[in-house]
């Protein structure tokens, strides 16, 4: 039970980028592939493909709070799941416009994160992760009950393509393909330059000493809730991705097991890293449907995959070559 | 008026139910600081292992007893060989009960098939009890009456005896009831194995009315984390004011406004949470 004391030392590495290191060059590699990507995969991978990019975002908007901020939510999908909520109810019911669609489901995703972050801005540790829990199972509950408006257990299908809403000259996945690889770039640079950005760094001092912080000056319960409305913000672009992606939402996008599923690509790629989770989505999704190809028995997979990262991988795969102890938890 | 006294009735059945899981996922946190997601994993397995049991020996006593004695078992093996050795590390724990709860969810299916089922009721509990123009099933007051006897025996155990004494010490300070000679890991697999008991009691006492089926582990789960929030994590009293208040609400719910049933457990919850964040008798 004895829990080591680490007050205050600075347990996760700070790597430095490095110019021509083998990490840029891993970088322009996948790059390149990602870009050829319609040339070189067939439409099944190129879909699958598509999908690890909305996961990558997702993931990688849920470690700005997990990673960076250190507040772990296990409600994450449900932010999501409002917005893909959001495009389906207006485009099918209402017959929005693409535009319309895709504004529309941001605002309710950030909407939703910004009334919800009143709430558990306030909490910490495992406190925040109980809230978390029982909001995201709100809306699960509300997207599953509330059959008028969101199909209850049916969900909404007939989402239009992406081209055709858009009204793209080209058909087919490519489309999308190229969208989503755009989208989640851009997402990606926004991120990578808010984790560095002096409020970035205001995160991490509050993940690593709240109470220091705060003598400092700083206002550490505004800044965990703009914290938690740009996470709930990006997790928003994914679910507008996600809808038009897949062309049908349900309740099972946003319950406990997908929210914790964000969270295991999170834990697995690497907490506090942006590569990381992106890497752990990738291994989850690809996993998952190229697993569930093979047997019926994903979930006990899916479950061996938990054990194993926590046992095996504590700090995830993109922190496995250094060597720090696991970062210990305030109390 | 009858209606709402049958409704009340209702809604202390679901906070009977409540009480039993959620006590031991309190209990759980409060020791371990363990938010424990396979908590409905014990929950369904009690109710999968009852019917088993209770189908071989035609004994639901035989099968509620093998189902906690053999939940019992399977919550201390996951403290002692996969939780323990992460102690103090609150995220990596939540991560390995949500692996076990997968584990669990899709092992259950394997055994048990995907048919959901309902526990025989216990001989000479069928019928209803009626008085004053109240029908209510005598089942649903006998889950109410042996959920309160379990809270008065928890109760009494942890405040009168010497093991709730140690159980006090280690929720409040690990260390220093370490340094007093308390054998805290033994303590926390043996809470664990009790919380994992409570659950796989509460999925038996819920079986014949609520019964088994794929998916029920999260069904519950939820609502057991919104009690403990509300009474205060590591609180037996938070645990047993919020069973009731959350039975409550959830039971008007569902009868009132049934499409927004899940919503209005938030009220409660959001009320508490503003003006107490850490629970109604939880401690910082």
């Amino acid at each position: 039970m004895a829990a080591p004391e680490r007050d205050g030392l600075k347990t996760v590495p700070y790597r430095s980028f490095d110019p021509i290191g083998y990490r840029s060059v891993a970088a322009l590699v996948v790059a390149a592939l990602l870009v050829l990507g319609p040339v070189l995969f067939t439409p099944y991978w190129l879909g699958l493909l598509t999908q690890v990019m909305v996961f990558a975002v997702l993931a990688m908007s849920l470690d700005i709070l997990l990673g960076y901020t250190g507040l772990p939510s296990l409600g994450h999908a449900g932010l999501f799941g409002v917005a893909a909520y959001a495009v389906a109810v207006l485009s099918t019911a209402h017959h929005a416009s693409f535009w319309v669609c895709v504004v529309g489901g941001i605002v309710a995703g950030t909407l939703v994160s910004a009334v919800f972050g009143l709430f558990v801005s306030h909490v910490r540790d495992v406190y925040f992760l109980m809230i978390t829990l029982a909001l995201g199972m709100v809306v699960w509950g509300l997207s599953y009950r509330w059959i008028p408006v969101t199909g209850g257990d049916n969900g909404i299908s007939g989402i239009p393509r992406l081209e055709s809403h858009a009204g793209l000259p080209v058909s087919g996945p490519t489309p999308l393909y190229y969208v989503t690889l755009a989208v989640s770039i851009v997402c990606g640079v926004l991120m990578a330059r808010l984790v560095r950005s002096p409020f970035g760094y205001t995160l991490r001092g509050i993940r690593e000493n709240e109470a220091r912080m705060k003598s400092l000056g700083f206002n550490t319960w505004l800044h965990c809730y703009v914290s938690y409305v740009i996470a709930g913000a990006f997790a928003s672009v994914a679910g507008v991705l996600w809808a038009y992606y897949n062309g049908f939402v349900g309740p099972t996008y946003l319950d406990l097991t997908a929210s914790s599923e964000v969270f295991l690509m999170v834990t697995l790629g690497g907490p506090g890293t942006l590569a990381g989770p992106a890497l752990g989505a990738g291994a989850i999704v690809l996993l998952k449907n190229v697993m569930s190809a093979y047997t019926h028995r994903w979930l006990l997979i899916l479950g061996a995959v938990y054990i194993i990262t926590i046992l095996g991988a504590p700090q995830g795969l993109w922190n496995l070559r250094t060597s720090s102890p696991p970062r210990g938890t305030r109390r | 008026m009858t209606y709402l006294i049958t409704q009340t009735l209702n809604g202390l059945f679901s906070a009977a139910l409540l009480f039993l899981i959620a006590s031991g996922l309190t209990l759980a946190f409060g020791v371990m600081r363990i938010v424990n997601i396979a908590h409905g994993s014990f929950y369904m397995l009690g109710a999968y292992v009852a019917s088993t049991v209770t189908a071989r020996t035609q004994s639901l006593l035989a099968g509620a007893v093998a189902a906690m004695a053999g939940v019992a078992l399977v919550g201390y093996a996951v403290e002692r060989f996969f939780l323990r050795r992460l102690a103090a590390q609150p995220l990596a724990q939540m991560m390995m009960t949500m692996g076990f709860a997968l584990v669990f969810r899709d092992a259950a299916l394997m055994i048990w098939g995907g048919d959901p089922f309902t526990l025989p009721y216990p001989a000479g509990l069928t019928g209803s009890f009626a008085t004053g123009g109240v029908v209510f099933p005598l089942y649903r007051l006998f889950v109410i009456l042996v959920a309160a006897a379990v809270g008065v025996v928890l109760w009494a155990v942890n405040e009168k005896t010497l093991l709730g004494a140690k159980l006090r010490a280690a929720v409040d300070d690990p260390e220093m009831a370490g340094g007093t000679g308390i054998n805290v890991g033994l303590l926390s697999g043996l809470v664990f194995a009790a919380g994992a008991a409570l659950a796989a009691f509460g999925g038996v006492m819920g079986g014949p009315i609520l019964g088994g089926y794929p998916g029920m582990d999260f069904d519950l789960l939820p609502l057991a984390f919104v009690v403990v929030i509300i009474g205060g994590m590591g609180s037996l009293k938070g645990a047993l004011v919020g069973s009731v208040v959350v039975g409550l609400v959830d039971n008007f719910g569902k009868a009132l406004v049934p499409e927004l049933s899940y919503f209005t457990l938030f009220a409660p919850m959001v009320i508490v949470l503003a003006i107490k964040p850490t629970g109604l008798y939880g401690r910082t």
